[in-house]
C-alpha cells in the first residue's frame, strides 16, 4: 500500500481533525460546507458554485464508482458541470482507492491530483456537520506536515461571481427562439437542459449587457457567493424587468432576479447543500425533492408587491422561489436542472420554453 | 379522495404465523400502522392468529381476533364489526391476498369498507403478471418480457430484437432439455434447432445474468407527491432473490446519473399505477449500460420496506397508515427530528448491510444453493461508516459461529470455482477462503459477478487480516494497524486470534485485545440515526457504534437510572417473534417503572428495533464486546438478559467476570442450569427423576451405555436451542455415524447421551419466580407425544388430559428447581410424563418461546411479573388459576417446507417450525381447528390418503379414520393401512406405493391430479431410514400444496376437529371476549 500522508483540517474556531490526505498535497483554505448528497462527487466537484470551498461529504465513502473520462459536446461538458474542479477541497471519512464503474477511467484521487486538489478521509465528517450546524458557517484551513501554513481565506470576501463566470459569449445549440444566459457560475447541466428543448443560448459574462441582443427569454444560472457583489448583474435584470420578455433564474439567479425586484438576501446559518430539501409550491398542495447548494437566501418579507413567492422551503420556511404577480418572471432557488440530485422539478425548463 | 372524518373504525389483516418469505416485519408494519390509527382516534381492529406478535397485545389495537386471515373468518369479523376501512398493505401476502378474496367475492361491497391507501385494482395491476407489463408498457418502461416463438427464423428475431444474450426456454419439456444460454444468433441457431425437436413452442427471454439488482422505496400521497425514503443496492447480482441477497443502504456502485434515472422512473411508476401509500420498485441494472429492466413492484409494506424504514430512520409503515386515512405528506411531521416534514427523502450518513439467517442444516435432504426462491429464515442489520465495517459486523450477527469475514474456522472446499459459482448459504464465506488461496477480484467477479466494488472492500479486510497475522503480539502491533483493523469492523476476538494464532485461548486473547486497546483510548464512538445526516438537530434515540469517527452524539448522565435489555439478535427456527414480544414487554415495564429503558438488538424486523420503544436503541451487536462497550458508557443500574432467548443468556458467565449487575438470578444459576452434568447432579441431590444420560467420553462407554438403557437413544451436546446438532439414534450403524458429527459441534461443551421415553406425554412449565419462590406458573400439555420438538408441537393450554397429580407433581418439583437455583425471573421446564412418572427434560432460567402464549391466554403478563421480579421489586402471586379459565389455547406450529426444496417434511427433535399461531375456542376441537386453519391446512372436501405408520400408531388412528368413513369421507389406504382398516371394518380403497410401481392405482398419481385433499402420512420410526416411499409421498403433498400430517395424534385431533365442529356455526369472539 502507499504511503498515506496526514493532514490537519483546523477550523475557525480553533477544533482540528487529522485526516489521511488522498488527493493534491498542498495547503489550502476556504469556507467549509457539508453536503447531505448520497452520489454525485464529479458533479459536486465540477460545479462552479462550490468556488473557494472545502467540502464536507456526510456520506461517509467516497470514489466508489471513479471519475468519468472529460469529454464535450458541442462545447458542452458531458459528465461534469464545467471544465474542472473549483472547490479548494474535499473532506469525507471513507475512501474507496478501488473504483468499479463502467463509465470511470480514473480514481478520485488521480481527478484530484490532476487537478491539483486537496482530498482528505477518516476525519468525521457527522462531527464537523454538527459543529457547523450548531455554530455557523466556518472557514478553515488544512494543512500537511511538511508543507507552510496558509491564511485563512473567506471566499465571501470577494466577488466570486466574477471569478466563475465567462469571460466572453458563447453560443450554443439552435432553435427559433433566443435564450440570454447569464453566467454567474453556470452548471452546463443548464445550458443542456435549455439546447435540449431546442433553444439557441448565448451565454454571456455576469456583467454583459445582454440588451444589445435580439432574445426571447433570459435565464440567470447559480453561481457561488454572495449575490451583492454581482451589482452589474442585478442592474442589467433590473432593467430587463420593464419589458415583459419571459425571465427565469436558478439559485443565484432567484437572488439575483429578487435583488433586481427589489428584495433583500440574507445569509444562511449553515446553507442548504444536498438532494433531500422539500419545498412546497406556494398555494398548492404539491411538494417537490430538490437539489440544493446555497448560502444564502432571499428575504421573503422584503418581496415588493407585485411579486410573491413561488416556492418555500419545507423544512425552514425559507425562499425556495419568486414570481411576478402578472408579469412571466420567476425563479427557483434550488436546481431544477439537478446534477447532481433528483430531476423532479425540470417541469421548470419546460414552463420557461413554453412562456416563450 | 378518502375523508378522514368519516373513518371511524378500521379493520387491519395481519400476516399471521412467520413463515419464510412473511416473517417478523409485518408485526413490525402493522404495529406502526396501528399506533398510526390509534394517534387519529379511530377504533382499531385486528385479525391476526400470531399470538406471539406485539400487535396483538393488549393497548396496541382496541380489539383483537386470534383468527386465520383468510376470507372466510375476515368476512365474519366484517359482519360483525362494521368497519368504514380496511388495511390490507400491512400484513404481506396474506392480507393482500386475502382482501383481493374479498374484494372479488363482493365482500368489501356488501359492507360498505372502503380499502384505504392503493385501491384493489392498482394491486391487481403489480400482482398479475400480465396485467403488470402492459401497465407498464403504457409508459415504456421495460420489464422482463419472453417471447414465445414457433422457429428458429422467429427465434433470431426475436432474440434480436431483445438483444443478446438471451436465454431459451423450450417450452413443456422436462428437466430444462433444450433450454440455455446463448450469446450470439449462431449459438442460438444451434441451440433453437435442438429445442424444437423436444417441444413446437420455445421462449426467448433476454439473459439478464449478472446485472445488479436495485431496489427503491417510494411513497406516494393522494395528492400525488412523491418521495423515494431509500435505494438498495443488492450485494448478490441479479439471480439470487433479494431476501436471500446480502443487501446494502445506500446503493454503493451507482453514479449520480444511475440513481437519479432510476428514481425518476419509479416516481413515474408508482404514479401511474395509483400507488396510495408505500411501495417498493425492484430493478435489474445493466452493470455496463444504463439499461434497466423492472422485476417487480409490491404494492404494499414488504421486507424491504421495514429494512428500509430501519435503515433510515424514516417510520414508512406509520406514514402510509396516516397517507390511507387521506393525509398528504406535507401534512404530517419528521417524526424523528420532530419539526421538520415528513415530505423529505432521508439523506444517510452510514451504510448498512442486511444478511439473511439461514437453517439449512436442519432439514433432511434440502437444496442448500441459493437462487431465486427464499429460504432464509430471518435477517439481520448492521450499521458502520464503512462497508468493511458492516460486513464484519453483520457476520458476527447471523450468529452462526463466525467471527465476522475472516479468522473464522477455515472451510473445506472441494472446488473453490464451482462454490463461487453455484452459490449456496455459505457464499460469502467462500469467498474468503478464495482471496485466502489467491483468488484476484478479477478472478472472484468472473465467477460470481458480485460488483468489484464489494470484491475489493472485502480484499482489503483479508490484506488486514493478513498484516495482522504478520505480527505476534499487541506489543509488536503499530498502533495505526490496530486503529484500521478497529475501523474497518475487526472484533478484539478476531485481531487476538490473528496475533496470537493458537498460542494461547482465543477468548484469553480477546480480553488482552480488550484491555490494551481501551489502555491506548481506541473505543468505539456513538453516532444517532437522524434521518438528516445531522444537517437538523434531532431528538433521536436511535444508535449505533462505530470506529469511524472521533466523536460520539449522546451525553451521558452517569446516573445509574437505566436498564438494558439484550434482545433476541436474528430470528431463527427456535428463536423469533416470541422473544420479541417479551423484550418488548420487559422494555415497557422497566419504563414505567421508573428507569430509563435501553435495547439492543440487531434484528430489522422486530418491534424492540422501533426507536420509539424505548428511551434508548443501541443498533448494534450482541457480542460480549459490544454489550461491554455499550455497558461501560451506559453504565446501567443493571441488565437483563433472560427476555432475548438464548444469545444474551450465553453472555451470563462472561459478564459476570466483568463484575456487570445481571438482575434476576444469577449467572451462576444459569450456568447451573445450561450445564447439563451440574444441572443434573442437583437434580439427583433432589430425588427429581430424569432419563437416564451419560457424558460421552468414548465410544466403547457409550456402547455399554446404550446396552444398559437399550434404543432408541438421544444424543445432544450441552448448550442447545432448538435441537441443534440433537439426533435421535436408533441402532448401533445411527449412532456411530452421528457422534462423528456432533463430536465436531463443540469441544468446550461435551456431548451426552440420554435414554429416549416413547409414548410419554410433554408438558411444558412456564413460570416467573422471586429469591426461589415460585410467584406464576403456566402448565401446558404436548398434543403430540415426546419426540417431536417442543418448539414444533401443537401446544393447549391450560392442558384439558392431564392427571391432577400429574400437575400437583409438577408443580411441587418445578418449586425445588426454583429454591434450588434461587431462581429470580422467567424459567421454563419441560417434563415427560407416563403413568405419573414425572421426569425432568431440560430447564431453561430464561423466558421460553411459549410465554406470550400463555401470557395472552390466561390475560395474565408473564414478562411483566418477571421483569418487576428482576428490577427487585416484591411481587405479589395473581389469584387467578388455571382452572378458572373456562376457555381453550392452542399453539400449533407453521412449517415452511414449501420453500424448501427436497426437505423430508417429517418432524423430530429437531425444530424445523419457523413460526406459530395461538388461537382461543371454546374447547379443545374449536381451538384446534382455528389454529390449524391459521397455518394453512383446509378442511377436505372428499378424499384422504392414509398411511398411518407403525402398529401403536395405526391404533390411535383407527377412531379418526371411522369418523372419517361415517362422515362420508373417501378414504385412500397403502398396503399395511388397508388392511388393517378392512380388518376393522373400515372400508378404504388401496393405493399404491411408488416402490410398487407396476400397479394402480398409484397413490402419487392421485396426488399429482389433485384427487387427494388431505395427507396423513406417519412414519414408521424416528430414523432417517424412512425411505423414500413415505418421503416421496410426503414431498408430493408439499410440493402440490396438499395438507399433509405426519403426526398420528395431531391427526387425530385435527380430524375430531373438523368432524364434530360445525365451521359455519362457530362463535366469533374477540380475544377480551373470551
Amino acid at each position: 500500500m502507499q504511503q498515506i500522508k496526514k493532514a490537519i483540517l483546523t477550523l475557525e474556531n480553533g477544533i482540528q481533525f487529522v485526516g489521511k490526505s488522498f488527493g493534491y498535497e498542498m495547503p489550502c483554505s476556504g469556507e467549509v460546507v457539508f453536503n447531505t448528497a448520497m452520489t454525485g462527487y464529479p458533479e459536486s466537484l465540477s460545479d462552479p458554485s462550490y468556488l473557494g470551498q472545502i467540502l464536507v461529504t456526510t456520506y461517509p465513502i467516497l470514489g466508489n464508482y471513479g471519475v468519468p473520462p472529460y469529454e464535450e459536446n458541442n462545447g458542452i461538458c458531458v459528465n461534469f458541470e464545467s471544465e474542472k474542479i473549483h472547490c479548494k477541497a474535499i473532506i469525507c471519512q471513507d475512501y474507496s482507492w478501488d473504483y468499479s464503474h463502467w463509465q470511470a477511467t480514473r480514481s478520485l484521487s488521480e481527478w484530484l491530483i490532476e487537478e491539483k486538489v486537496v482530498g482528505l478521509y477518516d476525519i468525521d465528517t457527522r462531527a464537523i456537520t454538527k459543529i457547523i450546524r450548531d455554530k455557523g458557517a466556518m472557514l478553515g484551513k488544512i494543512t500537511f506536515k511538511d508543507t507552510d501554513d496558509v491564511p485563512l481565506y473567506d471566499p465571501n470576501s470577494e466577488n466570486l461571481v466574477a471569478k466563475a463566470s465567462c469571460k466572453e459569449v458563447i453560443e450554443y445549440g439552435a432553435g427559433d427562439k433566443t435564450v440570454v444566459l447569464v453566467d454567474c457560475g453556470v452548471k452546463h447541466n443548464i445550458i443542456r437542459c435549455l439546447v435540449d428543448r431546442r433553444v439557441k443560448v448565448i451565454r454571456v459574462p455576469w456583467d454583459y449587457d445582454f440588451s444589445k441582443i435580439a432574445y426571447d427569454g433570459l435565464f440567470i444560472s447559480n453561481g457561488p457567493g454572495d449575490p451583492n457583489y454581482a451589482k452589474q448583474t442585478i442592474e442589467n435584470v433590473r432593467r430587463a424587468l420593464s419589458g415583459d420578455k419571459p425571465i427565469c433564474g436558478i439559485c443565484m439567479g432567484n437572488q439575483i432576479l429578487s435583488m433586481a425586484a427589489g428584495a433583500k438576501t440574507y445569509k444562511l446559518k449553515y446553507g442548504h447543500r444536498g438532494h433531500n430539501q422539500p419545498v412546497r409550491k406556494v398555494g398548492t398542495n404539491k411538494c417537490y425533492i430538490t437539489s440544493q447548494n446555497h448560502g444564502f437566501a432571499v428575504d421573503s418579507t422584503t418581496i415588493p408587491s407585485d411579486w410573491e413567492e413561488l416556492f418555500i422551503n419545507m423544512n425552514d420556511n425559507s425562499n425556495e422561489g419568486i414570481r411576478h404577480k402578472s408579469k412571466p418572471f420567476f425563479s427557483a432557488q434550488f436546481h431544477p436542472e439537478a446534477c447532481s440530485g433528483p430531476l423532479d422539478t425540470q417541469v421548470i425548463f419546460d414552463d420557461f420554453i413554453s412562456l416563450l | 379522495m378518502i375523508d378522514k372524518s368519516k373513518i371511524k373504525k378500521v379493520l387491519l389483516l395481519g400476516s399471521g404465523a412467520l413463515k419464510i418469505g412473511e416473517a417478523g416485519e409485518f408485526d413490525y408494519s402493522g404495529s406502526q400502522a396501528l399506533k398510526a390509527l390509534k394517534e387519529e382516534n379511530i377504533e382499531t381492529v385486528l385479525i391476526n392468529p400470531n399470538i406471539a406478535t406485539v400487535q396483538t397485545s393488549e393497548g396496541i389495537a382496541d380489539k383483537i381476533y386470534f383468527l386465520p386471515v383468510t376470507p372466510f373468518f375476515v368476512e365474519k369479523v366484517i359482519a360483525r364489526e362494521r368497519p368504514q376501512g380496511i388495511l390490507l398493505a400491512f400484513g404481506g401476502q396474506t392480507a393482500l391476498n386475502c382482501g383481493v378474496g374479498l374484494y372479488e367475492s363482493g365482500a368489501l361491497k356488501k359492507y360498505d369498507v372502503q380499502v384505504l391507501g392503493t385501491p384493489v385494482q392498482a394491486i391487481m395491476d403489480t400482482e398479475d403478471r400480465e396485467l403488470f407489463v402492459k401497465k407498464l408498457d403504457e409508459i415504456d418502461i421495460k420489464t422482463i418480457k419472453s417471447e414465445a416463438v414457433n422457429s428458429v427464423e422467429e427465434a433470431k428475431k426475436a432474440a434480436k430484437e431483445l438483444g443478446y444474450p438471451v436465454i431459451v426456454r423450450a417450452a413443456y419439456a422436462l428437466g430444462g432439455l433444450g433450454s440455455g444460454f446463448c450469446d450470439n444468433e449462431e449459438e442460438l441457431t444451434a441451440l433453437t434447432e435442438k429445442s424444437f425437436s423436444f417441444s413446437p413452442q420455445v421462449l426467448i427471454e433476454k439473459s439478464l445474468k449478472g446485472w445488479k439488482e436495485i431496489e427503491f422505496e417510494v411513497v406516494r400521497d393522494q395528492y400525488n407527491n412523491c418521495i423515494t425514503v431509500c435505494n438498495m443496492e443488492n450485494f448478490d447480482p441479479l439471480g439470487i432473490h433479494t431476501g436471500e441477497s446480502i443487501v446494502v443502504a445506500p446503493c454503493q456502485t451507482l453514479s449520480n446519473a444511475d440513481t437519479m434515472m432510476l428514481r425518476a422512473l419509479a416516481i413515474k411508476i408508482v404514479r401511474h399505477i395509483g400507488i396510495v401509500g408505500e411501495c417498493n420498485v425492484q430493478y435489474a441494472y445493466d452493470p455496463q449500460s444504463m439499461d434497466y429492466r423492472v422485476i417487480e413492484i409490491n404494492a404494499r409494506l414488504s421486507r424491504s420496506s421495514a429494512l428500509a424504514s430501519k435503515a433510515t430512520g424514516y417510520p414508512l409503515a406509520f406514514i402510509a397508515a396516516k397517507i390511507g386515512l387521506g393525509y398528504g405528506l406535507f401534512e404530517l411531521c419528521n417524526s424523528v427530528t420532530k419539526d421538520t416534514s415528513a415530505y423529505f427523502e432521508p439523506a444517510i450518513d452510514y451504510i448498512v448491510c442486511k444478511i439473511p439467517r439461514w437453517d439449512l442444516g436442519k432439514f433432511h435432504g434440502v437444496n442448500r444453493e441459493i437462487g431465486s426462491s427464499m429460504k432464509s429464515v430471518g435477517e439481520i442489520m448492521s450499521i458502520g461508516r464503512t462497508f468493511e465495517e458492516v460486513i464484519q459486523k453483520g457476520l458476527r450477527m447471523i450468529g452462526q459461529g463466525m467471527h465476522g469475514f475472516v479468522e473464522n474456522k477455515q472451510l473445506s472446499i472441494d472446488d473453490i470455482d464451482a462454490a463461487l459459482k453455484a452459490p449456496t448459504d455459505k457464499r460469502i464465506f467462500v469467498i474468503a477462503k478464495a482471496l485466502n488461496n489467491g483468488y484476484t477480484v478479477d478472478d472472484i467477479y468472473r465467477l460470481t459477478k458480485i460488483d468489484k466494488w464489494f470484491l475489493y472492500k472485502l480484499k482489503n479486510i483479508t490484506d488486514t487480516a493478513n498484516t495482522l497475522e504478520s505480527y505476534n503480539s499487541l506489543e509488536e502491533l503499530p498502533i495505526d494497524t490496530l486503529k484500521v483493523a478497529k475501523q474497518q469492523g475487526f472484533s478484539d476476538f478476531q485481531i487476538g486470534r490473528a496475533l496470537y494464532k493458537t498460542t494461547i485461548d482465543p477468548e484469553e486473547a480477546n480480553l488482552m485485545v480488550r484491555s490494551y486497546r481501551k489502555k491506548l483510548g481506541i473505543t468505539p464512538v456513538v453516532k444517532q440515526i437522524d434521518t438528516l445526516a445531522g444537517e437538523f438537530p434531532a431528538k433521536t434515540n436511535y444508535l449505533y457504534l462505530t470506529y469511524n469517527g472521533s466523536y460520539g452524539d449522546v451525553n451521558y448522565l452517569h446516573d445509574h437510572n437505566s436498564i438494558i435489555v439484550l434482545g433476541s439478535g436474528a430470528y431463527r427456527i427456535g428463536s423469533s417473534v416470541e422473544f420479541d414480544w417479551c423484550s418488548v414487554n420487559s422494555l415497557m415495564t422497566v419504563k414505567k417503572e421508573g428507569y430509563r429503558s435501553v435495547m439492543i438488538n440487531y434484528n430489522p424486523e422486530t418491534v424492540s428495533t422501533d426507536y420509539d420503544m424505548c428511551d434508548r436503541l443501541y443498533f448494534d451487536e450482541l457480542t460480549f464486546e459490544r454489550v461491554m462497550d455499550i455497558i461501560e458508557m451506559e453504565e446501567p443500574h443493571g441488565v437483563i438478559l433472560s427476555v432475548g432467548g438464548q444469545i444474551p443468556n450465553n453472555l451470563a458467565m462472561r459478564l459476570n467476570a466483568e463484575n456487570v449487575n445481571i438482575l434476576g438470578t444469577t449467572a451462576k444459576s444459569i450456568d447451573n442450569a445450561e450445564d447439563r452434568h451440574k444441572f443434573s447432579s442437583m437434580l439427583d441431590k433432589l430425588g427429581i427423576d430424569q432419563p437416564r444420560w451419560r457424558e460421552l467420553t468414548s465410544l466403547d462407554d457409550i456402547y455399554g451405555f446404550v446396552n444398559e438403557v437399550g434404543y432408541p437413544v438421544l444424543v445432544r451436546p450441552s448448550y442447545v436451542l432448538s435441537g441443534a446438532a440433537m439426533n435421535v439414534c436408533s441402532n448401533d450403524e445411527e449412532l456411530a455415524r452421528f457422534l462423528k458429527l456432533a463430536a465436531n459441534v463443540s469441544k468446550k461443551h461435551p456431548v451426552v447421551v440420554s435414554e429416549f421415553i416413547q409414548n410419554a406425554k410433554e408438558i411444558e412449565m412456564d413460570a416467573v419466580a422471586q429469591n426461589g419462590e415460585v410467584k406464576l406458573y403456566a402448565i401446558s400439555e404436548h398434543i403430540e407425544f415426546a419426540g417431536v420438538h417442543s418448539g414444533d408441537a401443537t401446544i393447549q393450554f391450560p392442558p384439558q388430559k392431564l392427571y391432577v397429580e400429574t400437575m400437583r407433581r409438577i408443580k411441587k418439583i418445578t418449586g425445588q428447581i426454583a429454591k434450588a437455583l434461587d431462581i429470580s425471573g422467567p424459567f421454563n421446564i419441560q417434563f415427560l410424563a407416563k403413568n405419573n412418572d414425572i421426569k425432568v427434560i431440560e430447564c431453561n432460567l430464561r423466558a421460553s418461546r411459549s410465554f406470550p402464549f400463555v401470557s395472552k391466554v390466561s390475560k395474565i403478563n408473564f414478562i411483566e411479573l418477571a421483569t418487576r421480579v428482576m428490577l427487585g421489586l416484591q411481587v405479589e402471586k395473581p389469584n387467578k388459576s388455571l382452572f378458572d379459565i373456562d376457555y381453550v389455547g392452542i399453539k400449533a406450529s407453521q412449517f415452511s417446507f414449501s420453500r424448501l426444496q427436497g426437505a423430508d417434511p417429517v418432524l423430530g427433535v429437531d425444530m424445523s417450525s419457523t413460526g406459530e399461531v395461538g388461537c382461543l375456542g371454546n374447547d379443545t376441537n374449536e381451538a384446534i381447528l382455528k389454529s390449524m386453519l391459521s397455518v394453512g391446512y383446509r378442511i377436505p372436501q372428499k378424499n384422504i390418503l392414509l398411511s398411518t405408520g407403525g402398529a401403536k400408531q395405526k391404533a390411535d388412528m383407527l377412531d379418526s379414520a371411522l369418523r372419517l368413513h361415517q362422515r362420508g369421507y373417501n378414504l385412500y389406504a397403502t398396503g399395511g393401512t388397508h388392511q388393517y382398516l378392512t380388518d376393522n371394518g373400515i372400508p378404504a380403497i388401496k393405493v399404491y406405493w411408488p416402490s410398487e410401481s407396476d400397479k394402480q392405482p398409484q397413490a402419487l398419481d392421485m396426488l399429482h391430479k389433485k384427487e387427494i385433499d388431505l395427507v396423513v402420512n406417519i412414519p414408521k420410526n424416528l430414523s432417517s431410514t424412512e425411505l423414500s416411499n413415505g418421503y416421496k409421498i410426503r414431498r408430493a403433498a408439499i410440493d402440490l400444496n396438499i395438507p399433509l400430517l405426519t403426526n398420528a395424534r395431531l391427526a387425530s385431533a385435527f380430524i375430531n376437529a373438523f368432524t364434530s365442529v360445525d365451521i359455519d356455526a362457530m362463535e366469533i369472539k374477540t380475544w377480551a371476549e373470551y
